[in-house]
């Protein structure tokens, strides 16, 4: 009963973790604060779906697959993230406030 | 429940769809039918069909996906503007949907457990496939050894696609001084793929030898080890990757494959009985059996393995000479 109810409190929270990822992918305003929104989804919202599934597993082979799953993910995730960024200023893109800095030197 | 899922999901495929015709950038294109994959084998999953799920979400979201992105790199990524009006293709298009739709109204109701396609063979394979092949995963019995004719044509068809991809483009050649490739500065992607590209290999094999008993198979299989030496490639750069698979050894294992399949078949011919007809190869018919799928899953694997890897080689090295000028 417990367990159960933790599970579906975890599943919740990975829902909610998803959400708030796709909605601050939509709503930031640039680049890398949208990877930042992508990336909190990935992490944060797989431990929580993962560990809610787990929670409903009779903790046998199942279980063992489902970690698996999430160390695989623990380590592409934050990886896919990385890449995208480090491409992205590789290729000059800048942030937000340097955007911003530049703006006013040229006005100035 | 279960509609309310299949109906969100369907919705979200015929978005998919819709933004997939009206984009003009090919690249954004090419991920959306990398998402629309995904959703096709969400919706077979929630079908229980788990193993045509395995290989919708391997094959056609994660190499076909890497294929086109390759096709990208050769053609470009915007769009043709298409100037000539398109009245008739509408006309065209409307009136065979119209049919089409007109057609579903003489359909079975869906899902009725009496329809003909419930009623045809799958009741025979289901009843008899336990003592006939005794194999757990009965989706393996069918595809190996009950429909082993279809699946060496399908076979035969990845042997003739990578021959037609490389009569066009050719594979890389191997030369001494080769340019440098890859992703020399992304230290955390070298080592990150250091790491994962053995699980890769390792779960590739898993499929491979545990589809007699789970999801799984020589397809999947294939692919998945493909896109391990596919990331490989893409982060060491192609002339280590093919220095490390050397090319011409694809091409032979691609052609091994399908002849370890058809040579199965004539071996049972050898052996008495018909062709592909696996019950011949060992003693007891169903320790036969298992040799045979155990056999042709090998097969497909190492032709599927070798095809999308020739392919994918043909494209990455023909994008790197047309970088050089």
């Amino acid at each position: 009963m417990i367990i159960e109810a933790a599970s579906t409190l975890f599943l919740i929270l990975g829902a909610f973790f998803s959400l708030t990822g796709a909605v601050g992918l939509f709503r930031f305003p640039d680049f890398f604060t949208r990877v930042h929104a992508a990336s909190v989804t990935d992490s944060a919202a797989t431990i929580f779906i993962i560990f809610g599934l787990v929670l409903r597993t009779d903790f046998g082979l199942v279980a063992v697959k489902l970690l698996f799953i999430l160390i695989f993910l623990l380590i592409t995730s934050p990886t896919a993230s990385h890449a995208l960024a480090k491409s992205a200023r590789h290729g000059g893109l800048l942030t937000l406030v340097e955007t911003e800095a530049t703006k006013k030197e040229d006005s100035d | 429940m279960v509609e309310f899922i299949d109906l969100v999901l369907l919705g979200m495929l015929a978005i998919t769809a819709m933004r997939i015709i009206f984009l003009k950038d090919l690249f954004a294109v090419v991920m959306l039918f990398g998402i629309y994959s995904f959703l096709s084998a969400l919706i077979f999953v929630n079908l229980d069909a788990v193993d045509v799920a395995f290989t919708e979400a391997s094959v056609g979201a994660g190499i076909s996906t890497v294929l086109m992105l390759g096709t990208l790199a050769l053609t470009g990524r915007k769009e043709k503007v298409n100037s000539h009006t398109a009245w008739l293709p509408l006309i065209v298009v409307v009136v065979t949907g119209a049919a089409l739709i007109y057609g579903t109204l003489d359909m079975p109701p869906f899902g009725d457990s009496n329809n003909p396609v419930q009623q045809h063979v799958a009741p025979r394979y289901i009843q008899d496939s336990p003592q006939e092949i005794g194999l757990p995963n009965m989706v393996t019995s069918v595809l190996a050894s009950y429909r082993a004719f279809d699946t060496l044509g399908e076979t035969a068809v990845v042997f003739a696609a990578a021959i037609g991809v490389l009569s066009l483009l050719g594979l890389p050649k191997q030369e001494k001084s080769a340019i440098e490739s890859g992703l020399k500065s992304h230290l955390v992607l070298r080592v990150v793929a250091k790491l994962v590209i053995p699980l890769i290999i390792l779960f590739a094999l898993y499929v491979q030898f545990h589809g007699d008993y789970g999801p799984g198979g020589g397809f999947q299989a294939g692919v998945i080890a493909a896109a391990a030496i596919i990331l490989y490639a893409l982060v060491f750069g192609l002339p280590t990757a093919a220095h490390v698979i050397a090319p011409s050894l694809l091409k032979a294992l691609a052609a091994l494959g399908v002849l370890i399949y058809a040579g199965t078949g004539v071996a049972s011919f050898f052996l008495g009985g018909d062709f592909l007809d696996y019950n011949v190869l060992a003693s007891d018919p169903v320790a036969g059996q298992h040799i045979g799928i155990i056999l042709i899953e090998l097969g497909v694997g190492l032709t599927v393995f070798a095809a999308m890897l020739c392919i994918f080689y043909a494209f990455a090295a023909q994008a790197e000479r047309t970088n050089i000028q």
